[in-house]
């Protein structure tokens, strides 16, 4: 299957025969999704990365966004992390995040609170380190809730 | 002797004590399967972490770790984080954690170790501040919160590894209950900071896997660490409720049974006071009967 990092750009998934793998989705509060998919795109800190069936052993940590679950047969779903990382494996697939929710049940109020949070967190950084990194964190999340919300 | 008035309104409250005994069983016992179910739920989470972190750990050498792991290199000061239930009446629950940090907290002292305490829930505030009110730093209080969140851990642990980076101790130790059936909670000292990662037999792995970093396996290490310590303050809470409602359950059965027990002895002497009083006067009446 040649090197399963790469993803060429005319992916057609009717000609490819769907392998699939476990993908496991944990948040400390409980197990979110176990189940056998076909692809998942991890929003990583160095940028989104597609995982498919024997995928190299990576470890990343992930930056807020969206994961998009692709189940055989082509089904969609997709989830909002805050944060986390994953264990990629050749045969599966965790997602430790710190807090996971479906899109459906995303709300609003809950991503403003958290940017304001990031906010005054960033305004109050002892030093330039902590505050370059509160920005970004905070330039992530709005990012995401660009994303998720429409405008 | 008791007059039977006397005898009645015993049997009275203490049949209004078993009542509320039995109320707090109850609750204790619905409480309890909602705690076990959040333990069981957390479990996933920890163990994949464990996983990782013992992953990770074989590949980072000594010098390059972060301080959360390898720690400042002394252990003159020691920051023992209790954590107790909020309220009483669960038998020696609380009594249990607080002895044993006690006891690790005289065992420090001896061996000339500077000692602070937090204490998370009331009791354990209240049981320590006897012996070691001014090593007690701070307490936090979980009392308004119904249901433990990891946003609650996570908070805690933020608190704990701000104190850390500001110098204010070299080793901390977290006390709390560990939850092995619903009458058996085992008081535990676990050492968090540093932390106290089990290293994976590190040939088995690195034959069966070798590892893609993103970004690297320092950054992810040093974003991963505090991350663990929030969830080993999350396990060690849940597992603190699960033990207390475990703990309560069984005393307040006890007590129930206790309450029974009583009311069935004022009930016998209660009935023997009535015959003898009913045959005193019947010998009143068949003596005053016979005079005439």
């Amino acid at each position: 299957m040649g090197n399963p990092h790469l993803c060429p750009p005319n992916f057609d998934r009717q000609n490819i025969m769907a392998e699939t793998f476990t993908f496991e989705l944990v948040s400390p509060e409980r197990l979110l999704v176990s189940e056998e998919v076909e692809q998942v795109v991890i929003p990583g800190t160095d940028g989104e990365m597609t995982v498919l069936a024997d995928h190299a052993p990576t470890m990343t940590s992930i930056r807020p966004g969206i994961i998009t679950i692709v189940k055989p047969g082509g089904d969609q779903d997709r989830y909002v992390v805050f944060g986390g990382f994953a264990d990629v494996l050749p045969n599966g697939c965790r997602l430790l995040a710190e807090t996971a929710t479906h899109v459906s049940e995303v709300n609003r109020e809950d991503i403003a609170r958290r940017i304001e949070q990031a906010r005054s967190e960033a305004e109050s950084a002892r030093d330039e380190e902590t505050r370059s990194r509160a920005e970004e964190f905070l330039g992530q999340l709005t990012t995401l809730e660009g994303a998720i919300i429409p405008a | 002797m008791p007059s039977l008035k006397d005898l009645r309104n015993r049997i009275a409250s203490v049949k209004s004590t078993q009542k509320i005994t039995k109320a707090m069983q109850m609750v204790a016992a619905a409480k309890l399967r909602r705690a076990q179910d959040a333990v069981e739920a957390a479990r996933p989470y920890a163990e994949r972490m464990d996983e990782v972190l013992a992953n990770l750990s074989g590949s980072i050498s000594g010098s390059d770790a972060p301080p959360l792991m390898a720690g400042t290199g002394r252990d003159d000061v020691h920051l023992l984080v209790v954590c107790t239930a909020e309220r009483g009446l669960c038998g020696g629950f609380n009594s249990q954690i607080a002895r044993r940090a006690r006891e690790h907290t005289r065992r420090l002292l001896k061996d000339g170790k500077q000692v602070k305490i937090l204490c998370i829930g009331k009791k354990g505030y209240d049981i320590l501040r006897r012996d070691f009110e001014r090593s007690i730093i701070d307490r936090i209080d979980l009392r308004e919160i119904k249901q433990i969140g990891f946003a609650d851990a996570s908070s805690i642990a933020r608190r704990i590894i701000g104190l850390f980076e500001e110098g204010e101790f070299d080793v901390c130790t977290l006390f709390y209950s560990q939850f092995k059936s619903v009458i058996s909670q085992v008081p535990t000292a676990q050492q968090i900071i540093p932390a106290d990662v089990e290293k994976s037999d590190e040939q088995a792995d690195s034959a069966e896997v070798k590892y893609e970093y993103e970004p690297d396996a320092a950054s992810i290490l040093a974003d991963l660490i505090p991350r663990n310590i929030a969830v080993q303050i999350f396990r060690a809470l849940l597992e603190n409720a699960a033990g207390e409602m475990g703990a309560r359950m069984t005393a307040m059965d006890n007590a129930t049974r206790n309450a029974g027990e009583m009311i069935d002895k004022l009930s016998i002497s209660y009935n023997r006071q009535r015959q003898a009083q009913i045959t005193k006067e019947l010998i009143e009446i068949i003596s005053g009967a016979e005079a005439l």
